[in-house]
């Protein structure tokens, strides 16, 4: 088939200036509330523009391919984007990052086995950027699927460690340096091959000692890995489109995940190479000393006549709101009390629930007004002030062993100062510990009090307890 | 090295400084839809796997690069759908009195 129109490669680089300057644009209007959804829909058609005008290259000869490959995607990709429940937003990211992080090896390995063939024809300037592209993008690829298994909870969310994890890594690592150079100066198929199959299983080992809590974290750094992967393979095809989008991802990843590590007081190396949340070394005395502490148990009668009689409420939300997609009757519970005359704040700690604004998304669904969502830095003055604090679903972010012992593994990061409460209520199915994997001093407090049961039937007990109270 | 290598460089060195210019005063609750937003933009690697799919000869090669269209197709699409439905929990409503 001969191409249907074939611009000139002026003309196509020109239409992928206009769109690098839509993706720019995109990009900067996301980074601001009100501009937000415009910035995203503006990205989304300078992508089409390059798309678009990537069919009219003359290069490309036969379409039928591209055709069935973009029919096949366009309805995997709008089905799963549709149906996906909020609560399950994160893993489906991380499935989206990987399958482009996946896209961006297999284009490098297609490179390679057309070129290499033909011995001496790999050009020193793009078989790095190949081997590069193959390297990074199946890393992202294995990875962010074991990020998916880890929140869809198919993989443990605890850390998987082993003793020697870290030189066993290192090996492996060193090992992939080693295939690329031999696939790089041979320009046998059979190293590249190993590399690929060696960083895929770089990217399992690399993820799965990470704890669930991290996740986000975690692809978020991957989400730059698949960018910068993206730009070498625009290096390797020698297309600006390529360069300037996934060095866009590349370099404004990096700095988010800088940014989101620092709102949890922890550095990138810390996450990691930390394995947070594993079983400290003196695990068996930590358990015993669970055994002697003892905690109160409330009925939701109780807790409701608390609430109504209070002045001060501040609801803390965190994962276990989202589980049960409590976000509604929370808002009901919310209004009732304020009919009453009570003050009612939420307070957003940076990372509750699985991702950073994942309360934010939850209670903006749920229609709670924004002035009574505080940051945690607003709030945290206001606990000693506060009557209830309920704590609904929220675990780590509110353990004061966080604040108070260097010896717990969550010691330095940020938390919500609910023990300061006159009342703590805490909305929890068990006792079992959070998502790091590690137990909370607060449940065993003097002013604190368990409400056990699913979060979204406990709050409407208390709906139902408040109405007649 | 050659020319184009040196612009390529010159390119991607650029697009490091505005990527990170461009986010660097992001609020907190945003972090989650712009990490998804930037996750649909790298699916622009959809543009090279078109390159590869539409001139692709061996059977090998086109094996590839038919996966890496449907991969980088689901990135994209899934990606900024995913985002705009992530925002429009964001979307301003008139408050409404609260109880209801």
């Amino acid at each position: 088939m001969t191409p249907i129109l074939a611009l000139s490669q002026t003309a196509i680089n020109f239409t992928y200036l206009v769109a690098a300057v839509l993706l720019i644009v995109g990009i900067r209007r996301l980074s601001s509330p009100p501009t937000a959804r415009s910035g995203n829909w503006i990205a989304a058609v300078g992508m089409g523009i390059a798309i678009f005008f990537t069919f009219l290259d003359e290069d490309i000869t036969s379409y039928w391919l591209i055709v069935v490959g973009m029919a096949v995607g366009t309805v995997i990709g709008v089905v799963s984007a549709r149906l996906v429940k909020m609560t399950a937003m994160p893993q489906m990211v991380a499935l989206f990052n990987g399958v482009g992080g996946g896209a961006a090896a297999l284009i490098a390995a297609a490179e390679f086995h057309r070129i290499a063939p033909a011995a001496g024809h790999l050009s020193g300037d793009s078989v790095g950027a190949m081997l590069f592209s193959a390297l990074i993008g199946s890393i992202s690829f294995s990875g962010s699927l074991v990020a998916f298994g880890k929140l869809q909870e198919v993989l443990p969310g605890r850390p998987i460690t082993y003793a020697g994890q870290q030189v066993v890594n290192a090996l492996l690592f060193a090992a992939l340096l080693g295939l690329g150079v031999l696939a790089g100066s041979t320009e046998q198929g059979i190293w590249m091959v190993l590399l690929l199959l060696g960083a895929l299983l770089f990217g399992v080992l690399l993820v799965l000692p990470i704890g669930g809590a991290d996740m986000p974290v975690v692809i978020s750094l991957l989400n730059a890995f698949t960018g910068l992967a993206a730009a070498s393979a625009g290096f390797v095809l020698e297309n600006t489109a390529l360069i300037i989008g996934g060095t866009l991802v590349g370099a404004s990843g990096t700095l988010l995940t800088v940014l989101m590590g620092r709102a949890m007081n922890r550095s990138i190396a810390n996450v990691l190479f930390g394995a947070f949340g594993a079983a400290p070394a003196g695990g068996a005395a930590a358990a015993a000393s669970t055994d002697g502490k003892s905690y109160r148990e409330v009925t939701a009668d109780d807790t409701a006549v608390m609430l109504a009689y209070a002045q001060r409420v501040v609801v803390v939300p965190g994962y276990g709101l989202a589980v049960a997609q409590a976000q509604h009757a929370v808002r009901e519970l919310a209004g009732l009390l304020e009919a009453r005359g009570v003050d009612v704040k939420y307070a957003i700690h940076p990372v509750a629930g699985r991702m950073p604004g994942h309360m934010n998304v939850l209670l903006a669904e749920a229609q709670v007004p924004y002035p009574q969502l505080y940051d945690m830095d607003d709030i945290n003055p206001e606990f000693p002030r506060t009557d209830v604090a309920l704590v609904i679903g929220a675990n780590d972010v509110t353990n004061p062993a966080a604040r108070d012992n260097p010896e717990s593994p969550l010691y330095g990061m940020p938390i919500l100062n609910v023990d300061q409460a006159a009342n703590v209520v805490i909305l929890k199915r068990s006792m079992s510990p959070g998502f790091a994997g590690i137990d909370n001093d607060l449940f065993y407090g003097a002013n604190s009090a368990m409400l056990f049961g699913d979060a979204k039937s406990s709050v409407e007990k208390l709906v139902a307890a408040v109405k007649a109270a | 090295m050659t020319m184009t290598l040196l612009n390529s460089i010159t390119v991607f060195v650029l697009a490091v400084f505005i990527g990170i210019e461009i986010i660097s005063k992001v609020p907190t609750m945003l972090h989650t839809p712009l990490m998804s937003g930037t996750n649909a933009i790298h699916g622009i690697v959809l543009v090279g796997a078109m390159l590869i799919a539409g001139s692709a000869d061996s059977d090998l090669e086109k094996a590839l690069a038919f996966v890496a269209v449907v991969f980088a197709t689901i990135n994209v699409v899934g990606g900024f759908l995913v985002t705009d439905r992530m925002l429009e929990m964001f979307k301003r409503k008139p408050s409404k009195p609260d109880s209801e």
